[in-house]
């Protein structure tokens, strides 16, 4: 049988031609299996023991400040407010110029300033004016709300308060989040953690209101740092003492604001009615916030007994419920 | 200035115009936010969004009264509303050029001839139309499905809900968390699919698809102006077809109602006579019928008419889906479907993204419709916020006022909107399935009072129940037992002794001591052998139906996982009363106005 004759003839092969075949041929065999090389999972899924341990966060607080608390009362905030960093020694004891400020309110609920399910835009604008006037560099203000971030901000009173005053609001991102893990800690371990809005910090500070909450029985300035953390976090409500206690250990700040102008009583945290609100008229700041908190649940007509994540966190040794231990500063402005 | 660089002109701003509206459609007072920019006006402007919406429900919804300005300029100038302004003709025509920049004038010529397939869109048309216009009454009420193909509904729903959310997917700078849509790959797919049959035949669906085009070139049969020959020698070189959008022929005989009033023919003809903008006939002739036959019209008004029976007599009506919760000020659900174009305005207004795009699982009919899916949005349907009635053209959601949404001042009476029922699935809730304290839901719960509440409750533990050995004021020896150190002292559990009404707070324990609470009182001295329990003190959710309105804050904030503890369903909705569950809120119902 012949070869039909309208097929071309085949191309001769030479020797030059063979050879350059062959190697580009090796160079694509090398090449792929020099790419396998390099992807070669040492550490396929299955075993999550060689995951480093995420960082902890960093110790804001001024080892030289000591222990301190001021407990000023009166019904404007700024005034209290004033008194009390004046009462300390004033700003310009904690913040010094060029640091960069993070400042941790509670804006968990997209609701009006006037209901008091957030830090009110008053006193987070003044803690921002007064870190300006100490010439901090930047002044960020963060939370990552249970609402939708953006309308919190908005209509809590924050958002434009803040920027008003000079300040920053970052709104949580979802690349914003790192995993965390307290040393030695039980639930924080690889928990992701709100990590961008620390980068370059140098100070912390904590501003929340005092507020009635049926499952910790109050939320004031240690449960504040729950809004901190990211993921499925509703599920440390199984164990509410055990997160706040590893949030108290966690998070130390340079110091915290309590806002205790208005107090909810009833209906927390979200509120939503006057009625579940009482003026109590008290600003409290202090270095340590379970002293902090623990006079704050007076204000809710409570004990520090009542709350058990504050008699645990001061067992441990991360302030003392003891308030008037630390010889707070007392003063009245109206 | 040539006319086809003013049309250019007039695209560029138009489209610009329709992404600034897209893109501002954020809930905000900023400049760049929602504010006061009238973010629904290209729809505003949609003729068969009018059309349809009457056709169902027998009038004409003040917003959409623009209509008739498009509607007038097409009598009076022919399809300038393609030509000049529509944003999806803008991209069509742009992908169009793009894809044909090299082609040879032969091969652009050959695209843009008159095919008598461009009759299909005005079949589209009169299925649509014939599906909206059937109305017997009751359950028979017309079918709006124009919103499927038509192109301001389809270039919004795109533009919301996929192309925006999916430049910013890296950034994150205009949804801060992201910004997601159920089914957009569908979404998504369809307007791809439109886009890239251009490189196929230019402007694939303006010419074969568009029902919007095709009612608009009904509009033209009358045209005052139009492309047409003057009567000056024509050379018949064809050149006039080769950058022609609409393929209809500007030789002659021209197809009137296939002209998109691109008026390219007039740049393209060399010389300069020919052709012309006019008001009068095209001397070369004209075709101002669609090439639709009786017998195609006969089918698609049939196959229209059929869509109803298809799709009603799946017995929606009546077992209703409970799954399709609407967004506050809806309408009851029949002239909800009746009036909702699918454009997804509301979902784009929608602050917490909680506002969905129905996927077909909720029925052919309520396709692309809003749905809300609280584990999709960051937060619930907020308490605040009455956005998506606002950005509505058509009425399917009311522009409520804060006040009538929460049933305060002159709705006081009426009571507050409820757009569903969050019922607890106590087979699954932490507290009532597992003795695991939580209550989320009922923190989060943003009405006042709370519209859940908690049954406080004492569980004795698995294993709980231990012989005391020995006890030493405040602390237990207890006998056999291997606790781990610490496990019973988070403060959640108590110790009951027999001889008292409820237990005492553990406040530590060892492996085989138990530490109580003796602080407000000591307990009589506890002998050895007696028998105590470790319970958990739990607060267990109920929801009060008659105060919760349905806003799903507890489902999206339940940390079971994957299906939730707490569900909102549309239950107990306040649109329609027969979807009342309460006695006491149907009352309430029954005094308050329907919506006309």
């Amino acid at each position: 049988m012949s070869e039909p004759a309208h097929l071309p003839p085949d191309p001769v092969t030479t020797r030059r031609a063979f050879l350059r075949r062959s190697l580009e041929a090796g160079a694509a065999i090398a090449a792929t299996g020099t790419l396998a090389a390099w992807l070669w999972d040492r550490h396929p899924p299955g075993t999550l023991a060689h995951r480093a341990a995420a960082a902890s966060l960093q110790d804001f607080s001024i080892r030289d400040s000591g222990k301190r608390m001021a407990i000023i009362t009166g019904a404007d905030r700024v005034r209290t407010l004033r008194r009390a960093l004046d009462a300390l020694g004033g700003i310009g004891r904690f913040i010094k110029r060029g640091d960069r400020v993070l400042v941790k309110v509670n804006a968990a609920f997209a609701s009006p300033a006037i209901l008091s399910a957030t830090t009110h835009p008053d006193v987070a604008a003044e803690i921002v004016r007064q870190c300006r006037s100490a010439d901090a560099s930047a002044v960020l203000v963060t939370d990552n709300p249970i609402n939708d971030p953006e309308s919190c901000f908005a209509l809590s009173g924050i958002g434009p308060a803040v920027a008003a005053a000079g300040g920053t609001v970052l709104l949580p991102r979802a690349s914003d989040f790192a995993p965390c893990t307290l040393p030695g800690g039980r639930l924080i371990r690889n928990w992701p953690v709100l990590h961008e809005p620390f980068q370059g910090v140098t100070k912390l500070i904590g501003v929340a209101p005092v507020k009635h909450h049926a499952r910790a029985g109050a939320s004031m300035t240690i449960k504040n740092w729950y809004g901190l953390l990211g993921g499925r976090r509703n599920q440390f409500h199984q164990d509410i003492n055990g997160i706040i206690v590893e949030l108290c250990r966690l998070v130390r700040p340079t110091f915290v604001v309590l806002d205790g102008t208005t107090s909810m009583m009833t209906n927390g945290p979200t509120g939503g009615s006057l009625a579940d609100l009482k003026p109590t008229h008290t600003l409290i700041i202090s270095t340590d916030s379970v002293a902090a908190d623990a006079f704050g649940a007076t204000l809710l007509e409570k004990s520090f007994r009542d709350l058990p994540y504050l008699v645990q966190a001061s067992a441990l040794g991360c302030g003392t419920v003891d308030f008037d231990a630390l010889e707070p500063a007392r003063d009245s402005v109206s | 200035m040539k006319i086809s660089t003013a049309r250019r002109i007039a695209q560029i701003f138009f489209f610009s115009t329709f992404l600034w509206l897209v893109l501002v459609a954020s809930v905000g007072t900023g400049w760049t936010q929602w504010r006061g920019w009238p973010i629904s006006w290209f729809l505003q402007l949609d003729p068969l969004a009018a059309i349809g919406t009457a056709l169902t429900t027998h009038s004409l919804h003040p917003e959409l009264a623009w209509a008739l300005v498009t509607i007038v300029v097409t009598i009076a100038f022919g399809r300038v509303f393609c030509g000049f302004v529509c944003p999806f003709g803008a991209i069509h025509q742009f992908v169009g050029w793009l894809g044909r920049r090299v082609h040879r004038p032969k091969d652009k010529m050959a695209a843009n001839a008159y095919r008598p397939a461009q009759a299909v869109k005005y079949y589209v048309l009169v299925a649509l139309l014939a599906a909206a216009a059937l109305s017997t009454g009751g359950a028979f009420v017309g079918a709006l499905q124009v919103g499927l193909l038509d192109p301001m509904p389809l270039v919004h729903r795109s533009f919301n809900l996929v192309m925006l959310p999916a430049a910013d997917l890296v950034s994150e700078r205009w949804f801060p968390g992201g910004r997601f849509a159920m089914g957009a790959g569908l979404i998504g797919g369809v307007f791809v699919t439109f886009v890239l049959l251009n490189l196929w035949i230019p402007r694939f669906y303006c010419r074969f698809v568009c029902p919007l085009g095709a009612l608009l070139g009904v509009f033209t049969r009358r045209t005052l102006w139009g492309i047409g020959k003057t009567g000056s020698k024509c050379s018949e070189c064809g050149l006039c077809d080769v950058d022609c959008e609409g393929a209809c022929n500007p030789m002659g005989p021209i197809h009137v109602s296939e002209c998109l009033m691109c008026m390219n023919c007039l740049d393209t003809c060399p010389s300069a006579a020919p052709l012309a903008y006019l008001p009068r006939p095209s001397q070369g002739g004209e075709v101002t019928g669609h090439g639709v036959t009786r017998r195609g019209f006969v089918v698609a008004a049939l196959s229209g008419l059929s869509a109803i029976p298809l799709t009603r007599l799946g017995g929606a009506r009546t077992a209703w889906d409970p799954a399709l919760v609407r967004p506050p000020g809806s309408v009851a659900e029949e002239e909800f479907l009746a009036r909702c174009l699918k454009c997804c305005e509301c979902a784009r207004v929608c602050p917490t993204n909680v506002l969905q795009p129905a996927t077909l699982e909720h029925g052919w009919e309520a396709l692309w419709t809003p749905v809300l899916n609280n584990r999709i949005g960051t937060s619930g349907c907020q308490l605040n916020c009455i956005a998506c009635g606002h950005a509505c053209p058509t009425g399917a959601i009311r522009p409520l006022t804060l006040n009538e949404k929460q049933g305060q001042a002159e709705f006081e009476s009426v009571g507050p909107v409820r757009i569903g029922l969050a019922c607890v699935d106590r087979g699954r809730c932490l507290p009532w399935a597992m003795d695991r304290p939580c209550i989320v839901c009922q923190e989060n719960c943003p009405v006042t009072p709370k519209a859940i509440y908690v049954s406080e409750t004492e569980q004795t533990v698995r294993d709980g129940v231990f012989q005391v050995v020995s006890a030493d004021g405040a602390t237990l020896q207890i006998r056999g037992a291997r606790l781990a150190g610490g496990q019973f002292a988070s403060g959640d559990y108590v110790c009951k002794l027999p001889s008292e009404e409820r237990g005492r707070a553990i406040l530590a324990n060892t492996e085989d001591t138990l530490t109580i609470d003796v602080s407000a009182s000591r307990p009589e001295p506890v002998a050895s052998g007696t028998v105590v329990e470790v319970q958990i003190r739990l607060q267990r959710p109920i929801v009060d139906p008659a105060r919760c309105i349905g806003c799903g804050v507890c489902e999206h904030e339940c940390p079971m996982s994957g299906l939730r503890a707490i569900r909102v369903t549309a239950d107990n909705e306040t649109r329609d009363p027969r979807h009342s569950v309460l006695l006491e809120t149907r009352a309430s119902q029954s005094t308050s106005t329907p919506p006309s």
